[in-house]
């Protein structure tokens, strides 16, 4: 199984890594060269510099034939484009978008993108923290 | 009418004066803090400070009246295809026009299906190729919605087309003449009209027929 990695910061590194540990052929596309780094000291994966919205980039980081795209720069609008250039011009079916704004996840998860909104996550998971908090009652 | 400008920029900001000038009611949306606090001088309360992609910036901007058009105006490529896909998809705004500032990403909005756009860098290149015409086929014009395109050829002396009538032409299915430009004088290329060398033909055709046209027109 082949995933394209779009953006190598602290999540892109982190998946590419995780998903070369079960078994995937992971390629990282990213604008810095130094974001190599993040992915150890042998990476041996593939790792592309340049700018994820380049087709013709995409095209040589191998597209075509991946199975999953995972579009995770630090831009919601560039993440939210390569997203669809991935799904609609090239037909990946598995593309997953990292969004920070809920509203743009929710609006663009309702066309079909799939979107992961770590904002949300975050609400969700600090509401129900705060709710499971055991409150000591004041005496008089 | 009623038109939403997201960036501020020099591009927005001209076209919101222009705007205004004709008597429509505008909205600016810029982010940037400094040049929005020098528009707002400018432009009162028809500036107002914010992200245009976020939704409840375009609200507060009145993009659910919705406005007959919005403009994406601003200096980055994704950020206006994100505004119009809003604009249109999710408030139906029924007409927006997006600048493209990076002409590789022109293969985007078309993907997107936001037109029509409008890129200096192309327009500025349209014109280099018309003042100074390296090929025998200068692109004038695309009209992407209408899968269309308006091209200029100049006829010469070898041109197997000079000294015909237009009638007589074997020109390809999906193209026509449209005029002819003789000693600078222009006239609406009918049946009837002759070529000679040295015209200047305005030509509309589907794109992918230019090899077509410039063989019946020019013999190359």
């Amino acid at each position: 199984m082949k995933a394209l990695i779009i953006g190598c910061g602290r999540v892109g590194s982190t998946i590419a890594l995780q998903l070369h540990k079960e078994g995937w052929d992971v390629t990282v596309i990213d604008e810095n060269e130094d974001a190599l780094s993040r992915l150890g000291e042998n990476w041996p994966g593939s790792f592309v510099v340049g700018h994820g919205m380049d087709t013709d980039l995409l095209r040589g980081a191998g597209i075509e034939d991946a199975d999953a795209v995972v579009v995770s720069t630090d831009g919601d609008n560039t993440n939210i484009v390569i997203g669809q250039v991935a799904q609609k011009r090239f037909g990946i079916q598995c593309v997953v978008a990292r969004i920070l704004d809920p509203a743009r996840a929710d609006f663009y998860a309702a066309r079909g993108l799939r979107t992961v909104c770590p904002t949300k996550t975050a609400i969700d998971t600090l509401t129900e923290a705060v709710r499971a908090c055991e409150i000591p009652k004041v005496s008089a | 009418m009623y038109v939403v400008i997201a960036g501020g920029g020099k591009v927005g900001a001209n076209v919101a004066r222009s705007l205004m000038r004709l008597g429509h009611e505008i909205t600016l949306i810029e982010q940037r803090r400094d040049r929005f606090e020098r528009l707002e001088e400018e432009f009162e309360h028809q500036v107002q400070r914010g992200d245009a992609t976020e939704l409840f910036v375009l609200e507060r901007a009145g993009i659910a009246r919705p406005p007959d058009i919005l403009l994406a105006l601003t200096g980055d490529d994704e950020d206006n295809m994100v505004i119009c896909q809003l604009a249109k998809e999710r408030y139906s705004v029924p007409k927006v026009i997006a600048r493209v500032n990076d002409p590789r990403n022109q293969a985007h909005f078309d993907l997107l299906g936001i037109s029509p756009t409008i890129c200096a860098t192309s327009s500025i290149m349209a014109l280099v190729e018309h003042e100074v015409p390296e090929h025998d086929l200068i692109h004038l014009l695309e009209l992407r919605k209408e899968n269309l395109e308006i091209v200029e050829v100049q006829i010469d002396r070898d041109s197997p087309s000079a000294g015909k009538r237009v009638e007589g032409l074997k020109l390809p299915e999906g193209a026509r003449l449209i005029s002819v430009m003789r000693d600078g004088r222009s006239e609406i290329a009918v049946g009837s009209t002759t070529l000679e060398a040295g015209d200047q033909v305005l030509a509309i055709l589907e794109p992918g027929k230019e090899d077509e046209l410039r063989r019946v027109l020019l013999r190359r």
